[in-house]
């Protein structure tokens, strides 16, 4: 028999450490790639052909660009705030990343003789009967989306720049307003779901009962607050280039300034991925193909819609984005709270 | 195993606490009295307490301490601006002096274990954290519960009034 640490061999240990590996590195490609997927995506929709040069049809203009922000010079201002300039990049990234720990990518598969559950928070007990993940894994994703606007307050106020300062301070407004009826829209999957588990929740959407189906006003109004949460357009105010330069960004350069991009990136595809888990059945699918593939494609053509949406619509104004997030989705959200209850309470039991 | 995390979290936590009061910059204070909150909701984890680390995270380093940082963003208190007073050193180490020869005193007197509640570790991990908190809420502490939504609206409805010159 194998050596044991706490109770289980050392051949499950490494199974878990392959999984966890796998799942980080597929991320950190999806992030690089999705830059490139954006530029050449809406220069299609602009009739424009997007980056060609780089490789067949620009293929390796991610690495190109990786290469070119890592050699540029770092530039920190001269009256910064030296520490918090420092970690405010750091702030933004390792939210966006650990917010998948707790997100159930597919069913489960067998490595060197062990079910491994496709969740990075979740394990099996030794009979390999019941998964034991995150039982507040909703919570958790959502603690993490409210750490995320540390970096970018931090970044503005550090930078020193009155640009910088107004594009945090819009941001941390704005992610506050959204975070609240983000937060009331998912209160009703779990009033449905009776639990915070992202597994069970997948479990209970099996054979095609997706909550967008049962929650559409929910589902709506969760994608449209993620999307102004992550600073994307049409709710990119925080970095609105023809107002504040390039907003709690401006004064980054090199690497640093990539971790905000990359910081980007990774939280759309975070918020890309809850939805699905939360809304569109999670990982599963017709069963010709493995669940972790209609994961990645439900992922991705969310992904999909955000650059969609990118190259449709005009940016909002601050008062009409305020305005929105609290005078029509909070209360929408609220009622839908409470016909979410009544239909539990009297109808479903 | 598990003391070993317990001692490292543990120490971060003393020198997060350490630096809130010693740092001059306000922001970096800020900064680490939200290390603090995650030290603080990492020991709920430890204490099978996920949904209090969950709440933990969300309300205070989430919500209370973005405002916090707001508005020492917003007044723009630079490297401190406030002189440091003899008097309030003083007041303030006897203080933490006397708090420290009672917890003392306590931890001496009484004993280490304490009293056991009904609420065992394999209750709440076979019943459910969430669940338990909820049922307590809205059955033993139902009263409590909404007495502090009421108050919670009375000063969101007071803040309203305070803010606007014209109703």
């Amino acid at each position: 028999m194998d050596t044991l640490i706490l109770g289980l061999p050392v051949a499950y240990y490494i199974a878990m450490v392959a999984k966890v590996l796998v799942a980080f590195v597929f991320v950190l490609l999806t992030v690089a790639y999705a830059t490139y997927a954006e530029r050449k995506i809406i220069g299609h929709m602009q009739v424009r052909l997007g980056p060609m040069r780089t490789g067949w049809h620009g293929l390796l203009q991610p690495i190109a660009d990786g290469v070119k922000l890592f050699f540029k010079e770092e530039i920190i201002p001269s009256q910064a705030s030296k520490f918090a300039f420092l970690i405010a990049p750091l702030v933004a990234l390792i939210p966006a990343f650990i917010s998948f720990a707790v997100i159930p990518f597919g069913d489960t598969v067998t490595i060197g003789g062990y079910t491994v559950p496709l969740q990075i928070a979740a394990y099996y007990d030794q009979a390999g009967k019941q998964v034991f993940d995150v039982n507040v894994g909703v919570l958790y994703i959502l603690a993490m989306a409210s750490l995320g606007v540390y970096g970018i307050v931090l970044a503005g106020w550090a930078s020193n720049s009155k640009y910088s300062l107004l594009g945090g301070l819009r941001s941390a407004a704005q992610m506050i307003s959204y975070e609240l009826a983000a937060g009331l829209a998912i209160i009703s999957v779990f009033m449905l779901s009776e639990s915070l588990s992202l597994h069970k929740i997948v479990a209970d959407q099996a054979g095609g009962a997706w909550y967008a189906f049962k929650q559409p006003l929910a589902f709506v109004i969760f994608f449209i607050c993620s999307l102004a949460e992550i600073n994307r357009t049409p709710f990119d105010l925080p970095e609105a280039e023809t107002e504040l330069v390039s907003g709690f960004c401006t004064e980054y350069s090199s690497m640093k300034y990539a971790m905000f991009f990359m910081a980007e990136y990774a939280n759309m595809i975070t918020v890309c991925a809850v939805t699905t888990t939360l809304f569109l059945g999670g990982w599963h699918g017709p069963a010709f193909l493995p669940g972790w593939f209609w994961f990645i494609a439900k992922v991705y053509f969310l992904i999909f819609v955000c650059m969609w949406v990118r190259a449709t619509y005009p940016r909002y104004r601050y008062d009409q984005l305020m305005r929105l997030g609290w005078k029509v989705f909070l209360p929408l959200t609220l009622v839908n709270v409470m016909a979410t209850g009544l239909w539990v309470m009297f109808i479903s039991k | 195993m598990e003391s070993i995390f317990f001692l490292v979290v543990a120490a971060v936590a003393v020198i997060s606490s350490i630096l809130v009061v010693t740092c001059k910059n306000p922001i970096n204070s800020a900064l680490s009295l939200v290390m603090t909150f995650f030290c603080l909701a990492t020991f709920y984890v430890m204490l099978d307490a996920p949904f209090m680390a969950a709440t933990q995270v969300i309300v205070y380093a989430g919500a209370i301490m973005v405002l916090i940082i707001f508005v020492i963003m917003l007044l723009n208190v630079r490297v401190e601006t406030v002189k440091r007073g003899t008097h309030a050193v003083i007041a303030g180490s006897a203080i933490g002096l006397f708090v420290l020869f009672q917890t003392i005193w306590f931890l001496m007197k009484g004993s280490m274990t304490g009293k056991v509640g009904e609420m065992t570790k394999e209750q709440i991990v076979s019943v459910g954290h969430v669940e338990l908190i909820g049922k307590a809420l809205f059955t033993d502490f139902l009263l409590p519960f909404e007495v502090t939504s009421v108050l919670l609206l009375a000063a969101i409805v007071g803040a309203v009034i305070l803010a606007k010159k014209k109703i």
